[in-house]
């Protein structure tokens, strides 16, 4: 397949380009820039005159419900959904049932994921035996299965020995672990922040505390170890300004926040709607706004969907009893450019926010759009207006807050491995 | 867009009393006033809500609140159906919306829910259908709207007024649905002092923003009081390592006779019930003149007589 994508604005991070410029892609492969190479006969031509051209999305987060959960959403609708928006690699956490803790699970996963369309699969293993944060895993078996990194899904292990240990291991291969940070006794109970708005509600609250105790826990034994430390969803002022501080005095760390995060404060729970029930809480304004200052000046280094796709039973109940999370991975470029609107940032350090950066914390291929590299593309159009509702979004969990919110920005095409995976139907 | 209130700003369900206006907790107020009598005639019955059903949806067990609801209805002349789903449907993992729309296909016109969840009440009021009001008989740690209305009733009918009052509320307020809804009725109507007191791990966080002033010594927050209100302290906070023990709790937190004598001679003492007498309050407290802890439930039949009739849209005895 020759694909010919003319016109667009290309906007490439990794090679700081933003210029109207074709495109010329040859089986899977970015082969020309500019002008063609010689030869050059298009199966396809792309009219992208009016549309950004920038590297397909990474999502550092995105739950398939696979296996285990597949009433809440399967892998197909999921993959087609994560498409949709844009994204052409993704992080899948491994809070599944059974958890991703063996190397045949892993493969099982891999393999299915690579037979449907849609985004590259990359499963991160879970830290512990059955996420019970007892046992190690086997991490170098569980690697060569397909893993990219390690985690303990929304919580730190709650015996500090064990992640002393998994750190240890992890760093004697130079396994990466992506960390949570939220100390699970702090958290007991919660259901949202510890602040004045719960207090109003009556809602049991999870302090900022139950992150900044775990992330302390965190910085101090990476310091000791050396282990190479993604920390995963921060949702506290004071927690930004401890990784802020860690970054200063040398420690290689990254971070990532979830698109809700950024727009989202305790503010507005007041419905009691289940559907802002999320892990971490939606925080106090003084919090989101610290995320988005923190996203401008670098301290965060990525933003993921942190997609969580629920079936609508265990949100139809009252707050507390419903299942945590959302859905977002349609979200996920309309809510970043949303931000970067609202701040001022440039577009091209937005994209950098949701591609190149997360394709390295991940490290794979793809997230820029370099010669040579590997065909994984977006094609958006910045400015077409939407309505984000069961009907528009075609993940299976329509659990989102910004369920019939106007949305800004749009994908016409997601081309993955040079092959267009997802195409608007107007 | 508020949950309980039509667009002409009349009351189309009671949730809560956090963000109602002044003039609609005085119209209650006043409604109840109204009723009081009836509970004295010969025939304790008024044909206001004739022919209504009314179901008391009680997803958490309560003798005292559902009862009061159940005399108030009556009084009322409807039809009051009892439903301890604790003890039912839900126990056999039928969903909340389930319950409520089947009763709503037996032609409910008002529901009375208590549960254990906070905003429970918002949830079956978003979901029921439009002629349907709900009435919050209290969810979890959030609100218990007539017990705060019932509160406010025995103020005034002991102090007659508000803008000149110190009111004290001690204990639990980290749990109590009672106390948020007591806070934000006082405040309405026009309490300059509201304190709150009680040990750390028992306040919730930022209590000061709902504007009440926040004491960690009892002696010192009782000093000219007006009203005290003591609040019920479950035993199980014993367990969460909110408290050592009931004993210790009672020497720094219980209103004995001499730390009442610390308020204004006439202030009166006030407990939602039901008492954990020696705990919260000493019994020659809870029964001493200054007490009127009796009164509160006798005033409680009548708020709810207004509360139900004004949603239904009849308001006279």
């Amino acid at each position: 397949m020759k694909i010919h994508i003319r016109n667009g604005r290309v906007i490439d991070p990794m090679n700081a380009r933003d210029e109207v410029i074709d495109v010329f892609v040859v089986a899977g492969k970015i082969v020309g820039l500019g002008t063609p190479p010689a030869d050059f006969h298009a199966n396809r031509v792309i009219d992208a005159s009016g549309l950004v051209v920038c590297p397909g999305l990474v999502d550092l987060s995105v739950r398939l419900r696979e296996p285990g959960f597949e009433y809440r959403a399967t892998l197909e609708s999921e993959m087609l959904a994560a498409a949709a928006g844009g994204i052409t690699s993704l992080a899948c956490p491994p809070d599944t049932d059974p958890p991703l803790d063996e190397p045949g699970l892993v493969e099982m996963l891999k393999f299915r994921a690579k037979n449907l369309p849609g985004p590259r699969v990359y499963p991160i293993g879970a830290l512990t035996q059955k996420l019970e944060g007892k046992l190690l895993t086997e991490m170098a078996e569980l690697t060569e299965a397909g893993c990219r990194a390690f985690t303990q899904a929304d919580a730190v292990p709650t015996d500090p020995q064990v992640l002393l240990r998994a750190m240890q291991y992890a760093a004697t291969f130079g396994f990466s672990l992506w960390l949570r940070p939220q100390d699970l006794s702090l958290a007991r109970d919660g259901v949202a922040h510890d602040g004045a708005v719960a207090s109003r509600l009556g809602l049991p609250g999870i302090p900022a505390l139950a992150e900044t105790v775990a992330l302390a826990t965190i910085l101090l034994l990476a310091r000791e170890t050396g282990a190479r430390i993604h920390l995963a969803r921060l949702s506290t002022r004071e927690g930004i300004a401890m990784v802020r501080a860690a970054k200063a005095q040398g420690l290689a760390i990254t971070c990532d926040v979830a698109s809700t995060h950024v727009h989202l404060s305790e503010n507005d729970l007041v419905s009691f709607d289940s559907h802002l029930h999320l892990v971490p809480p939606l925080r106090g304004l003084r919090d989101r706004d610290a995320i988005r200052e923190a996203l401008r000046d670098g301290s965060i280094d990525a933003l993921c969907s942190d997609h969580t796709p629920v079936d609508e039973d265990v949100k139809q109940v009252p707050f507390g009893e419903s299942a945590p999370g959302a859905s977002g991975v349609e979200l996920l470029l309309p809510l970043t450019l949303k931000w970067a609107r609202e701040m001022g940032v440039p577009l091209i350090k937005a994209i950098d926010l949701i591609s190149w950066k997360p394709a390295q914390i991940l490290g794979v291929p793809g997230g820029n759009l370099s010669v040579g590299s590997c065909a994984d593309i977006c094609i958006f159009d910045e400015a077409a207006e939407w309505v984000a509702t069961p009907k528009t979004l075609a993940s299976q969990g329509d659990n989102t807050p910004f369920l019939n919110h106007s949305m800004q920005g749009q994908v016409r095409y997601t081309l993955i491995d040079g092959h267009i995976d997802f195409e608007f139907a107007h | 867009m508020n949950l309980q209130l039509n667009p002409d700003g009349s009351l189309r369900h009671l949730l809560t009393l956090d963000g109602l206006p002044r003039t609609i907790l005085t119209h209650i107020l006043d409604t109840a006033e109204s009723f009081m009598d009836v509970g004295e005639r010969e025939v304790k019955k008024v044909p206001l809500l004739r022919g209504k059903s009314i179901f008391n949806l009680f997803f958490e067990p309560s003798t005292r609140t559902r009862t009061t609801f159940e005399i108030a209805a009556k009084r009322l002349s409807a039809d009051v159906v009892n439903l301890n789903i604790a003890t039912s449907s839900q126990t056999k993992g039928e969903a909340i919306l389930d319950t409520v729309d089947n009763l709503a296909a037996m032609h409910a016109d008002m529901f009375i829910v208590r549960h254990a969840q906070s905003g429970a009440a918002h949830f079956i009021a978003r979901n029921v259908a439009p002629h349907i009001s709900v009435v919050n008989a209290g969810d979890g740690r959030h609100s218990h709207p007539t017990q705060g209305l019932l509160d406010m009733f025995t103020i005034r009918r002991f102090k007659g007024e508000f803008h000149n009052l110190t009111v004290a509320i001690v204990g639990d307020v980290l749990h109590s649905r009672v106390a948020r809804s007591q806070i934000h009725a006082l405040t309405t109507l026009g309490v300059p002092e509201v304190r709150v007191i009680a040990p750390k791990t028992l306040l919730p966080t930022g209590v000061e923003q709902m504007g009440v002033k926040v004491y960690h010594d009892l002696e010192a927050g009782l000093h000219g009081c007006d009203v005290i209100i003591t609040l019920r302290l479950q035993s199980e906070r014993m367990k969460g390592a909110l408290l050592p023990s009931a004993q210790e709790y009672f020497k720094f937190f219980g209103l004995t006779p001499a730390k009442l004598a610390l308020a204004k001679p006439d202030a009166i003492v006030m407990h939602p019930g039901p008492m954990n007498r020696g705990v919260e309050i000493d019994s020659e407290v809870a029964d001493g003149p200054q007490s009127v802890i009796l009164p509160q439930v006798t005033y409680g039949i009548a708020v709810r007589m207004a509360v139900m009739a004004i949603l239904a849209g009849g308001t006279t005895a």
